[in-house]
């Protein structure tokens, strides 16, 4: 009778633990991020250390690589092995140098939650809202969340107002190399332009 | 004479949008002119860092109160626009709302510096201009243009701003247009100083956000381009649901390889 109740036991154990896993939706996935970000961001750390900090968060929480790959758009078909390894490193560096600092400059940044929607398997779409200012007017903010891996999503793009980053991105770095007859070394020349800057 | 040229010169623009949009590649807006466009973009860059900056952060020291009466008013005052394009839309509940919204804001919140129509139930709806309206018509972008402090545009917009400025935009033709039959009281250097102080309202409510766009961009123009066109598009379909905007073809590609 014991044993039985020790397996009814272990049963339900399993049960919460495996549950809990699948009931971290991207809504509280992008939440957590938020309030991680918010917490720094109004935090008493210096500049330098936030920045160090919210590197951390854009590492863990943003599909990096995947970012990266999209914003080559036509020219991600054109890269060599060897290219392909220099582009990826080079783009985290510059993506979360890039992250860090458009961020560490909203000393308030206060993030609600409003709705999510389940597109497909691969991809949630979580609207957000950043809480107006005095100084600043309420913005939307949708994220589209990464969720292949459901126990560990990745953002892979944010839209403010209805306007994509990722999207700004790959044609900013489309024009880069557009305009240097195609040449992709343009681009990361840029790129280390900017991060020795 | 002048209101022929203009109208020989807008369908001439019409035709060449309409051109454009069928050899376009892939619905992409082409730079036609970008080194011209690079040039006066660089131009106003300039131009923002001495004048528009400066005052834009001067206005923000003004107190909150000043600058959303002020908001309100530039507002209010955008509905004589929207409304002829909501009724072109064949957005009529729009167009009705925001003929309320006109009335009583003008009335009642005292030339508009405040919005008492919302309390009454009469919200904000986007505003809507004549390069949306020949947009939702189906009338492509054309070329993207960059203006000498207007910034960035495309000719379907330019167009459109046109049409305002001939006629379209009732404000235009009771301040500039001297158009006096039913308003006497204001002058050309009101038209004027309501434009110059939406810029610097847009440009305060941004500040921080131009600066790190400003400090984090490999190629700043073409960022610039790209946020002007996905948010033109983004009006002309009226999206104001961010899904539509977040296309999943791209990312698609991205999955297959």
């Amino acid at each position: 009778m014991k044993i039985l109740k020790n397996v009814f036991v272990s049963i339900l154990i399993l049960f919460f633990l495996t549950n809990s896993s699948w009931s971290k939706s991207a809504s509280e996935f992008i939440s957590s991020v938020t309030i991680e970000a918010s917490n720094i961001l109004s935090s008493k750390l210096t500049d330098e250390e936030k920045i160090v900090q919210l590197k951390k968060i854009g590492e863990n929480a943003v599909d990096v690589d995947g970012v990266g790959l999209y914003t080559l758009g036509k020219y991600r078909k054109t890269l060599t092995e060897n290219q392909k390894k220099q582009y990826k490193e080079l783009f985290r560096n510059y993506f979360l140098k890039s992250f860090a600092g458009r961020l560490v400059g909203y000393s308030d940044a206060k993030i609600a939650v409003l709705s999510e929607e389940i597109k497909n398997e691969k991809y949630t779409i979580v609207n957000t809202k950043l809480i107006g200012t005095s100084d600043r007017p309420e913005v939307k903010i949708d994220w589209r969340v990464y969720t292949k891996d459901p126990e560990n999503p990745l953002i892979r793009d944010l839209s403010i107002e209805g306007v994509s980053l990722a999207r700004a991105q790959k044609e900013e770095f489309n024009s880069i190399i557009s305009n240097n007859n195609d040449n992709i070394e343009a681009l990361f020349e840029n790129l280390n332009k900017f991060l020795e800057n | 004479m002048n209101r022929i040229i203009v109208t020989l010169f807008t369908v001439l623009l019409i035709q060449l949008l309409v051109v454009t949009k069928t050899f376009s590649d892939e619905g992409e807006v082409k730079d036609c002119f970008e080194k011209l466009n690079r040039a006066t973009f660089a131009l106003n860059m300039g131009l923002d860092k001495v004048i528009f900056k400066p005052i834009s952060k001067g206005y923000r020291k003004l107190p909150s109160p000043i600058r959303t009466g002020t908001g309100n008013a530039l507002n209010n005052l955008s509905n004589l626009i929207t409304i002829p394009n909501n009724i072109l839309q064949g957005d009529f509940g729009s167009a009705a709302n925001n003929s309320a919204r006109l009335l009583i804001n003008t009335t009642l919140g005292i030339a508009g510096i405040f919005d008492p129509a919302n309390s009454f139930g009469f919200e904000k709806t986007e505003k809507e201009d004549f390069g949306q309206t020949l947009g939702v018509m189906g009338v492509g972008e054309g070329c993207y243009l960059v203006l000498p402090v207007l910034g960035p545009t495309t000719i379907r917009d330019t167009v459109g701003s046109l049409v305002a400025m001939n006629g379209g935009d009732v404000w235009h033709n009771i301040t500039v247009r001297d158009d006096e039959e039913y308003v006497k009281e204001f002058k050309e250097s009101d038209y004027w100083a309501s434009r110059v102080t939406s810029g610097v309202n847009f440009r305060a409510k941004n500040l921080e956000a131009f600066d790190a766009m400003e400090r984090n961009s490999v190629d700043l123009y073409a960022t610039v381009r790209s946020l002007y066109l996905q948010d033109r598009k983004k009006k002309i379909n009226n999206s104001s649901e961010k899904t539509e905007a977040m296309d999943d073809g791209d990312w698609d590609t991205l999955e297959n390889q």
